[in-house]
């Protein structure tokens, strides 16, 4: 399998990464589970959103959009389908952002901790804007959208992105 | 494939259905995997409980030995209340008359997958008889109900949801009123008059009015009242420690349960022949 390859378009150098056959879906399925139980030891977790988290680093590190756009769709699904959630409420804000990550993952730096946190923190942000406007939208039900606990989250997320992306870089295939 | 969701969506809201289907498949194949982890997590805390952690023990039972004091002191002065006898006359009571009600101890394995709701998922199922919409409690108070019961898995609302509420009244002086959740730690009172009095440390049980749960299980204590009009805003910390639940125990009827008020219950409440109702063993 092929590791690392570039792709240049004039003066544009992209790095695309592939993984271990597998590690998506292991990672995936992973995620979810961890994400259920650890609610149940640390309430405090609730926080967290590492299927979204999983689904920003695949997003920003195959930068391919329709991948990342199908990443997020199951992903979401999955999401929806463990929660009371209705189907398509985080498969529909996952799938945008899958699709955000991979087309920015090819503008910006992502290999960075830093702008890895502040990737993740306005992603998720922005997945929150998204679940606010479906749920103001569509379902109707207004809540408030941006309030000192979802910063707090973000920066949260953020944080814990950085050092979950460094675990996960562990999984790309090498050259 | 936004389209396709947002259709999914539109589909949901229009027969007000959830996708059954999709979340058994998803439940089914995932809840194995939250089974084991589960079952993994207690191990490591069990260890780590009975080994490593016994390293505090002589600090940690010196603490005990205070905590017990001052309980001890605690106890002689509850000894001397009669409101106190009454209130625990009347639950052993609630026990005595629903023996034939059959309660299902469960183990959580899970919680909800988002960051929004607040949901739990239990180790039982349909096959041990949980049914939709019966009620979960721990010994401490009230815990949700079932939202939805796949083969050997059920999920719970949690009081603490913000789509969640039970019929409630103050335990003093009877008003009632719904109990619901906010998506916070503490519940919400509604409908209490602003003419109405409630008093912080008010203990809140149910009123059975919504038919899922029984008479005077204890639903929580008044800790905030915040005057409004035409209603109070009454907060309330929930009876059962939501957060850190490991076990409950479902309510395996879709009767109501209602507690025969006797004038004599204290007097039952003496019966050295009481005994709890059937609970079947995780």
């Amino acid at each position: 399998m092929n590791g690392t390859f570039d792709l240049r378009a004039g003066e544009t150098h992209i790095e695309v990464y592939k993984f271990r056959s597998g590690a998506i879906v292991l990672v995936t399925l992973l995620v979810l589970v961890l994400q259920a139980l650890l609610r149940v030891y640390f309430p405090r977790a609730e926080m967290l959103d590492l299927p979204l988290l999983v689904t920003i680093y695949f997003g920003l590190s195959r930068r391919n959009p329709s991948s990342g756009l199908l990443l997020g769709t199951v992903i979401g699904l999955l999401q929806d389908s463990l929660s009371k959630a209705p189907l398509g409420l985080y498969g529909i804000a996952k799938t945008l952002i899958g699709y955000l990550a991979s087309s920015i993952g090819g503008r910006l730096d992502t290999e960075h901790p830093a702008s890895r946190f502040a990737l993740t923190a306005v992603f998720f942000a922005m997945h929150q804007g998204i679940i606010w406007l479906i749920r103001r939208l569509l379902l109707g039900q207004p809540e408030m959208w941006f309030n000192l606990r979802l910063g707090a989250a973000a920066l949260i997320n953020g944080g814990v992105a950085v050092f979950l992306f460094l675990l996960l870089d562990r999984l790309r295939a090498r050259s | 494939m936004l389209v396709a969701q947002v259709l999914l969506l539109a589909m949901q809201i229009k027969r007000d259905e959830k996708g059954r289907l999709l979340r058994m498949w998803t439940v089914g194949a995932i809840s194995p995997f939250e089974r084991v982890g589960s079952w993994c997590a207690q191990k490591v805390r069990g260890t780590w409980n009975g080994y490593f952690a016994l390293r505090g023990a002589a600090k940690e039972n010196e603490e005990l030995r205070r905590e017990l004091d001052a309980l001890n002191l605690r106890v002689t002065q509850l000894d001397g209340k009669a409101a106190e006898a009454d209130r625990l006359a009347t639950l052993l009571h609630f026990r005595q008359s629903h023996q034939a009600a059959p309660m299902l101890a469960a183990r959580v394995i899970a919680a909800s997958a988002d960051t929004a709701s607040r949901t739990i998922f239990i180790d039982r199922g349909e096959r041990d008889g949980v049914r939709k919409d019966m009620g979960v409690i721990t010994p401490d108070g009230v815990v949700g109900k079932v939202i939805e019961a796949f083969r050997g898995t059920s999920q719970i609302l949690l009081l603490t949801d913000r789509d969640s509420g039970v019929g409630a009244m103050l335990a003093d002086s009877r008003l009632q009123s719904p109990v619901g959740g906010t998506g916070e730690p503490l519940l919400l009172m509604k409908y209490v008059s602003s003419d109405d009095e409630v008093n912080t440390g008010e203990r809140v049980v149910t009123s059975g009015m919504d038919r899922i749960f029984p008479k005077d299980l204890p639903v929580g204590i008044v800790v905030d009242i915040k005057p409004g009009n035409p209603f109070k805003q009454v907060r309330v910390r929930p009876a059962a420690n939501l957060d850190r639940l490991e076990e409950v125990l479902v309510l395996l009827t879709l009767h109501p349960l209602e507690i025969k008020q006797e004038p004599n219950a204290a007097t039952n409440a003496a019966a050295p022949n009481s005994e709890p109702a059937p609970v079947a063993k995780p």
